[in-house]
C-alpha cells in the first residue's frame, strides 16, 4: 500500500449525529413496526409513546444537523456527481473481488464516493423529509380535517400512513446494505473505526490531486 | 462516549412523565358526594293528609301548589311520546313511541292498555286520551320516593286502587327528586321484562357495585339517573335513538368529564372520533341477560293444542306461544357504528326494500368522513317481524286486550285476526297476505360504564385480525390496516438486500480465504 497518513475525518458532532441518528432510526423502526402490528414487543401503547418521543428526538437532531451542515459547508459533500459513478459501481460488482483499489480516493474535502453521494442525498432530501412530514401529520392530524392542524384538508390517514410505511421499508433496506458496506473499506474494520474515533488512514499523496479535482467539478 | 451518552440524555429528557393526577375526576367526586337535601317535608302539607281514592285527585293536589309544573309536563316527551325533529328525506317529523315501530312488540297502537302502563299519565287506553288535561298526569311514578308505587297491569297507566293498591298517604308524604327506582320502574323493563330491551338498564343497577356501573355502584358515587339526566322545567336531558332523531338535548359523558378527560394525551386525541362509551363499556348486560333476537314467526305454535313456553337454565324465556322464539346473552360485546347524533326511523307506512334486508327499524347516521361522527357501541337487536307481502309494509299486530275474542294475539293466538285488527286500529291498509321479514334495531349502549382499569386496550382495536372495529372499514386504522402491495414490496426489498449482501460478502470471504491459502494466485 502507498503511504498513508492518519487524518481526523469525522468531527465530534458529525460522529454524535451519525450514531444518534443510527440509534434513532433503528429504534423508530423497532417501535414503528410494532405499531404496524408486525410483532409484539413493548406493547402497543408503549410502542406508540416511545415512537413519538424518539420522533421528537430525531427532529431535534435533524435541526442541529442541518445547522452544522450549513455552517461548516459540509453540505457540499452530498452534491451529486457522475464522475467515477460507473467506476464505483463496477468496483462493488467486480473490482472488490479482485482486491482492486477503490476508484474514488477518500479525502477530507470529499469523504463520499459518487454512489454514497447519490444515496445519502436521496435520504436527506427525499426519504427523511417524507418520513418527518408524514410522521408529523400522523401525530397531529385528526382525520378527517380536525385536530391541531386545521388548515390542511386531508380526508384520510391512509395516504399518510402508507407513505410512512413505505419510507420505513426503504430505510431498513438502506440500513442492511449500509451495515454491510462498513466492511468494504481499506480493511474490514477501517470504516467502523473511523466513524467511532474520527481518525482514518487515508492515502497521503492523493489529497492535493482530489482537492484540485473537487474545485474543477464542484 | 459522547455518541453513546448523548442520545440517552436526549431520550431521558423527552421521556419525562407528566403528572398523572386527574383533577377533573377529583372535583367531580367532591361535587357528587354532597347529598341532596329536600327543602320541603310533604308530609306536613295539609292537602296531602287525606286518603285518596282517585289518582287524578292526587295530581290535582300536587298542582294546587306546583301550579305551573303541569304545563311543563304537557310539553315534554315523557308525556307526548313524540318529539319534533328534522330527518333528512322526511323533513320535519313528529315521532316517538306514540307513532314509531320497534323491534320488540312492534308498536303501541291497539295495545295501549298494556304498553301505556309505562306512560306518565292515567288512562291512555286508546286514541281518545286527552293529552291537554293536566289532571291526567301521573306525578307519582316519577316522584314517589318510597319505592312502593305501582301501576296496574293492563291499566293503561292507572295504579291499583283500593286495599290491594299502594299506601298513597305514605307515598304523597314522601315525594321528591326521582331516584333510580322511579326511572327504572319503566326504563329497566322496556320490551316486556327486566333488561329485555336495552341490555345496559336493568334492576341490578339498584343494588350493583362499581364493577357493574362505576357511576351508579352503591359502593361508589351511587349516582341517580337524574344526576346525568337533569331536567329543567321537566325537560329531561337524554336521547334514546330507538325513538329520537336529532342531535340536541343529549346527555353526554363530556358534560361532566370534558372532552379531554385523560391524563394521557394519546387517549384524549381519540375523543375526536371515538365516543367515551366505546372504550369504557367493553361489555353490557353484566348481571342479567338481555334479549338479542326475537322471532315472531313461530308465535301461535302450540304443543298438543295448548300454548306453552320454554325457559333456559337461568329462567329466560326461549319460546312462548304468544311471542315466538328468543335468544338471550349476558356479558355482550357491543357492535360498533359511526354515529353523529341523528337517526332515521322506518315508519309503519313506509315501503320495505326487499333487496336491502335485514330491514333497519332505525338507522343511526354517521360515517368516518363526517366531522360530527364518532364510533359508538350499540346493542343490535335482531328480529323477524310480520310484513305485508303485497303492500310491502311492516304490520302492526294487535297483541293485547282485556278480554278474549277481540283479536288480540296474546289471548286468541290467531295471527290473521291480530294483523287485521292491528292495522284496522292504526288506520293502515293490509292486503291480508303476510309473511315474516328479518329486521334489526340499533340501541346505543350508554350505561354500565366499567372501571377505568377494565376499559378497552389499544390492541382490542389496533390489531390485524378480529378487532372490535373490524366491521368499520371506511377508514385507515394503524395496527389494523396495511397495504398488501407496499408490505410485500417492502418485505421483498429487505429480503433481497439481505440476500444481496450475504452473497456479496460470502464471495468476498471465499476469495479472501483462497488468496490467503495461495498468496501467489
Amino acid at each position: 500500500m502507498e503511504n498513508t497518513k492518519k487524518v481526523y475525518v469525522y468531527k465530534g458532532f458529525e460522529r454524535f449525529w451519525h450514531w444518534t441518528q443510527a440509534f434513532l432510526i433503528m429504534f423508530l423502526a423497532l417501535t414503528g413496526f410494532e405499531i404496524h402490528s408486525s410483532y409484539s414487543l413493548f406493547g402497543f401503547d408503549v410502542a406508540v409513546d416511545l415512537h413519538n418521543k424518539a420522533a421528537w428526538a430525531f427532529i431535534v437532531l435533524i435541526v442541529f444537523a442541518i445547522f452544522w451542515h450549513i455552517t461548516t459547508g459540509e453540505w457540499k459533500q452530498y452534491l451529486p456527481t457522475t464522475q467515477n459513478l460507473r467506476a464505483q459501481a463496477e468496483f462493488y460488482i467486480f473490482g472488490i473481488f479482485r482486491n482492486a483499489p477503490h476508484p474514488t480516493k477518500k479525502t477530507l474535502i470529499s469523504k463520499l464516493n459518487p454512489l454514497q453521494r447519490l444515496v445519502y442525498l436521496g435520504l436527506k432530501i427525499l426519504i427523511i423529509p417524507v418520513m418527518v412530514v408524514s410522521g408529523l401529520f400522523y401525530m397531529f392530524y385528526r382525520y378527517p380535517h380536525s385536530g391541531v392542524i386545521k388548515s390542511a384538508n386531508i380526508e384520510s390517514l391512509e395516504i399518510i400512513a402508507l407513505l410512512h410505511t413505505l419510507g420505513a421499508f426503504l430505510l431498513i433496506a438502506f440500513l442492511v446494505v449500509h451495515l454491510y458496506l462498513i466492511t468494504t473499506g481499506h480493511t474490514v474494520t477501517s470504516n467502523l473505526k473511523a466513524m467511532i474515533t474520527g481518525w482514518e488512514e487515508l492515502e497521503e499523496e492523493a489529497e492535493p490531486e482530489e482537492k484540485a479535482e473537487a474545485k474543477e467539478n464542484p | 462516549m459522547l455518541a453513546v451518552v448523548a442520545p440517552l440524555v436526549i431520550i431521558t429528557v423527552v421521556l419525562r412523565e407528566a403528572s398523572t393526577e386527574n383533577t377533573i375526576l377529583e372535583a367531580l367526586r367532591e361535587e357528587y358526594s354532597r347529598v341532596h337535601q329536600s327543602g320541603v317535608d310533604h308530609g306536613k302539607h295539609e292537602i296531602l293528609q287525606q286518603d285518596f281514592t282517585n289518582p287524578h285527585l292526587i295530581t290535582a293536589a300536587c298542582l294546587s301548589c306546583h301550579t305551573e309544573r303541569g304545563k311543563e309536563v304537557l310539553g315534554n316527551a315523557h308525556w307526548n311520546w313524540e318529539r319534533e325533529a328534522f330527518i333528512p328525506g322526511k323533513g320535519v317529523t313528529y315521532l316517538g313511541k306514540k307513532s314509531l315501530i320497534n323491534n320488540f312488540c312492534t308498536g303501541i297502537a291497539s295495545n295501549e292498555g298494556t304498553c301505556n302502563r309505562c306512560h306518565i299519565g292515567y288512562g291512555w287506553k286508546d286514541k281518545s286520551f286527552d293529552f291537554t288535561n293536566e289532571y291526567n298526569i301521573d306525578c307519582l311514578v316519577c316522584h314517589d320516593n318510597t319505592g312502593t308505587y305501582e301501576k296496574a297491569r293492563g291499566g293503561a297507566g292507572y295504579p291499583v286502587m283500593g286495599p290491594a293498591g299502594p299506601d298513597f298517604r305514605k307515598i304523597v308524604a314522601n315525594v321528591g327528586r326521582p331516584t333510580r327506582t322511579n326511572c327504572g320502574y319503566c326504563h329497566f323493563h322496556g320490551g316486556g321484562g327486566n333488561n329485555v330491551k336495552h341490555g345496559d338498564l336493568e334492576m341490578a343497577l339498584l343494588t350493583a357495585d362499581r364493577t357493574i356501573d362505576v357511576h351508579m355502584g352503591v359502593d361508589g358515587m351511587n349516582l341517580q339517573c337524574v344526576d346525568c339526566h337533569p331536567a329543567e322545567n321537566h325537560q329531561m336531558l337524554g336521547r334514546y335513538y330507538g325513538v329520537s332523531s336529532s342531535n340536541t338535548q343529549r346527555a353526554t359523558c363530556e358534560q361532566c368529564h370534558t372532552s379531554v378527560p385523560h391524563t394521557i394525551n394519546k387517549l384524549n386525541e381519540h375523543t375526536v372520533k371515538v365516543a367515551c362509551q366505546t372504550c369504557h363499556i367493553p361489555v353490557y348486560a353484566k348481571v342479567n341477560a338481555t334479549k338479542m333476537s326475537w322471532d315472531w314467526s313461530t308465535a301461535t305454535r302450540r304443543k298438543e293444542g295448548l300454548p306453552y313456553q320454554e325457559l333456559d337454565s337461568l329462567g329466560n324465556e326461549l319460546f312462548t306461544s304468544i311471542k315466538g322464539d328468543f335468544t338471550w346473552q349476558r356479558m355482550v360485546k357491543p357492535e360498533y357504528v359511526w354515529h353523529n347524533g341523528t337517526a332515521d326511523h322506518h315508519l309503519c307506512m313506509e315501503k320495505i326494500d326487499l333487496n336491502d334486508l335485514p330491514l333497519r327499524i332505525n338507522t343511526l347516521f354517521g360515517e368516518y368522513r363526517d366531522r360530527g361522527s364518532k364510533i359508538y357501541p350499540t346493542k343490535v337487536h335482531r328480529g323477524n317481524q310480520p310484513y305485508d307481502t303485497e303492500y310491502l309494509t311492516i304490520i302492526q299486530p294487535k297483541l293485547w286486550d282485556a278480554e278474549p275474542g277481540k283479536g288480540a294475539l296474546w289471548i286468541d293466538l290467531n295471527w290473521e285476526e291480530a294483523l287485521i285488527r292491528g292495522m284496522e286500529y292504526a288506520d293502515l291498509p293490509y292486503s291480508g297476505k303476510h309473511d315474516f321479514i328479518p329486521t334489526e334495531m340499533f340501541l346505543p349502549v350508554n350505561h354500565m360504564v366499567s372501571l377505568a382499569s377494565e376499559a378497552l386496550d389499544c390492541k382490542d382495536c389496533h390489531t390485524r385480525e378480529n378487532g372490535r372495529l373490524a366491521n368499520l372499514t371506511d377508514f385507515y386504522m394503524p395496527g389494523r390496516d396495511y397495504n398488501a402491495g407496499i408490505d410485500t414490496f417492502g418485505q421483498l426489498l429487505i429480503l433481497l438486500s439481505l440476500l444481496g449482501v450475504i452473497m456479496h460478502g460470502s464471495v468476498r470471504f471465499i476469495i479472501h480465504r483462497k488468496a490467503k491459502v495461495n498468496p501467489n494466485t
